[in-house]
């Protein structure tokens, strides 16, 4: 595959926040139209790399090309490709969500003739008419966080970044995001999400990043990752209530395994994204 | 930039007004009627004499503290300015853009001030140094409110800000008394701040008093300067 092919490309890329390393030369390549996950524990250097992906935070070292624009030369034409969803509802509370909008499209140079156009799609779209003049704060939290997406779309960027989507959302809006993120992926948009949530990521991601320590510590396709390991877990629980991983290739060999242990309780079952991120950094994602 | 901003006024126009007279008014009837009865300052009428400094003063809290709140709030609570610099905009379209709230309001409360003082005395002109004057201070101090907002780490240090800088500059920059009463000392140091030239340059364009140039350059300076610091902190990311 050539660069062209690529629609983000870090390499060796450093940010220090004082003496503290939140990233330690990361290299990552993100192909055009696919959705790409970074996942890791909180501190682990995930929003730290969507800022500086998305143009907000400033990097130390290495070499960030967007969309074939380099940041430290042409930060303004990345800016075009780019939108961004942050982990926490960044819309002007003050405004209505129409104002939100406007606001945005002007921000974003949209001419105006194609300014209205834009949004009535948008509100079509996303059957957004009965909000329209309400303000942030009075809609629920998975209509703020889809605000937060209609608003960072407006300009139809080609890579939309979100970081940390469905922190605080319950479980009916979780999934209604993720079809959100999945139709965005299917009109070409190429996404970028942030999670520590393991379900989020095998549901969403054609690959995934594991970043731990402010490093990427592996990176491949969901079901490849936890089969490095070995298709098949055995977690063979003693009395005492504790737990060891044992990873085989097939079914019959873990059941063969499963079948020699005489104490404790044992169970089978396909292994996952968070065995593989336990097996990599000895601890769990959400710790 | 600044169309929220603008919105956010149109929607509370009538409460943001309210509150920015009321201080001025409170003033004027304080210090003006109050205190100032039969009283001459610099030649004429304590109550002409103080007008103009609370159109200056007025200049400093008006322009100040609506720029400063309001992008204090959207960095540090609604967290809404990372998505403007997520845009595809200049620095510079950011720097004024985000001043423009405290410009025009700053302007709009001055304008009141000064429209109920000529009903108060007829010593006042409205004239051309006095409009520019205002226009300038108004900017200066939007710029002022914005670089103490990108500089806030909390809430709190706005208000360590307000407490230190703005509160002792309303009550000793030429506002209510002449600086020239003060000591030698305290002149030079009251001249270091950009409040004693608005006072001075606002005062003599609404008097129809020579026009203090060098206090209009000194001005034309800390405005520079307030938007150079701006500049700076944005185009680096430093907010």
């Amino acid at each position: 595959m050539s660069d062209e092919d690529y629609i983000i490309i870090a390499e060796n890329l450093v940010k220090r926040y004082d003496q503290k390393v939140a990233l330690n030369g990361i290299d990552l390549k993100v192909k055009r139209g696919e959705i790409y996950g970074f996942l890791g524990p909180n501190g682990a250097g995930k929003t730290t790399a969507v800022r500086i992906l998305s143009t907000l935070t400033d990097f130390d070292g290495g070499t960030v090309i967007i969309n074939g624009h380099n940041l430290k030369k042409n930060i303004m034409k990345a800016k075009v490709s780019v939108g961004v969803i942050q982990q926490h509802i960044s819309l002007d509370k003050d405004l209505t969500v129409m104002e939100n909008m406007r606001h945005r499209a002007l921000m974003h140079q949209i001419p105006k003739n194609k300014r209205e156009e834009r949004i009535a799609e948008l509100i079509e779209y996303f059957s957004l008419d009965e909000y329209l003049d309400s303000k942030i704060d009075s809609l629920s939290g998975g209509w703020k966080k889809r605000v937060s997406i209609i608003c960072a779309i407006i300009h139809s960027p080609e890579i939309i970044f979100l970081d940390e989507p469905t922190v605080g959302l319950d479980i009916k809006a979780r999934r209604l995001l993720w079809e959100l993120i999945r139709l965005l992926n299917k009109d070409g948009t190429t996404v970028f999400l942030t999670t520590h949530y393991i379900e989020e990521a095998q549901a969403l991601c054609d690959r995934v990043g594991i970043i731990d320590n402010g490093k990427i510590i592996a990176d491949g396709t969901p079901s490849d990752l936890s089969e490095s390991l070995g298709k098949f877990t055995v977690v063979a629980t003693d009395p005492d209530g504790k737990s060891v991983y044992k990873y085989f290739p097939d079914r019959a060999s873990a059941s063969e395994y499963g079948n020699s242990m005489t104490n404790g309780e044992i169970l089978i079952r396909r292994t996952n994204l968070e065995d593989c991120f336990v097996e990599l950094t000895g601890r769990t994602v959400k710790n | 930039m600044a169309w929220g901003d603008l919105r956010f006024m149109r929607h509370n126009f009538v409460s943001i007004m309210a509150m920015t007279l009321v201080s001025p008014v409170l003033y004027l009837i304080a210090f003006g009627y109050g205190m100032g009865q039969g009283v001459e300052m610099d030649g004429v009428p304590y109550i002409a004499f103080i007008i103009p400094g609370i159109v200056a003063l007025s200049s400093l809290n008006a322009s100040f503290s609506s720029t400063a709140t309001r992008l204090n709030v959207q960095r540090l609570y609604y967290r809404s300015f990372d998505e403007m610099m997520i845009c595809p905009l200049r620095t510079s379209s950011i720097v004024i853009g985000k001043a423009i709230l405290g410009f025009i309001r700053g302007l709009i409360s001055c304008l009141l001030i000064f429209l109920l003082g000529l009903l108060l005395t007829d010593k006042l002109i409205f004239s051309l140094p006095f409009i520019a004057c205002l226009m300038l201070s108004c900017l200066t101090f939007a710029l002022l409110g914005e670089m103490a907002a990108l500089l806030a780490k909390t809430h709190q240090s706005m208000a360590v800000f307000n407490t230190f800088v703005i509160l002792p500059m309303t009550f000793l920059c030429g506002t209510f008394f002449s600086v020239s009463i003060l000591p030698d000392i305290f002149q030079k140091l009251l001249y270091l701040i950009p409040l004693t030239h608005a006072s001075e340059c606002i005062r003599a364009g609404a008097l129809g008093w020579n026009f203090p140039l060098l206090s209009f350059i000194v001005m034309i300076m800390f405005c520079l300067l307030f938007y150079a610091i701006n500049y700076y902190l944005v185009k680096t990311k430093k907010v």
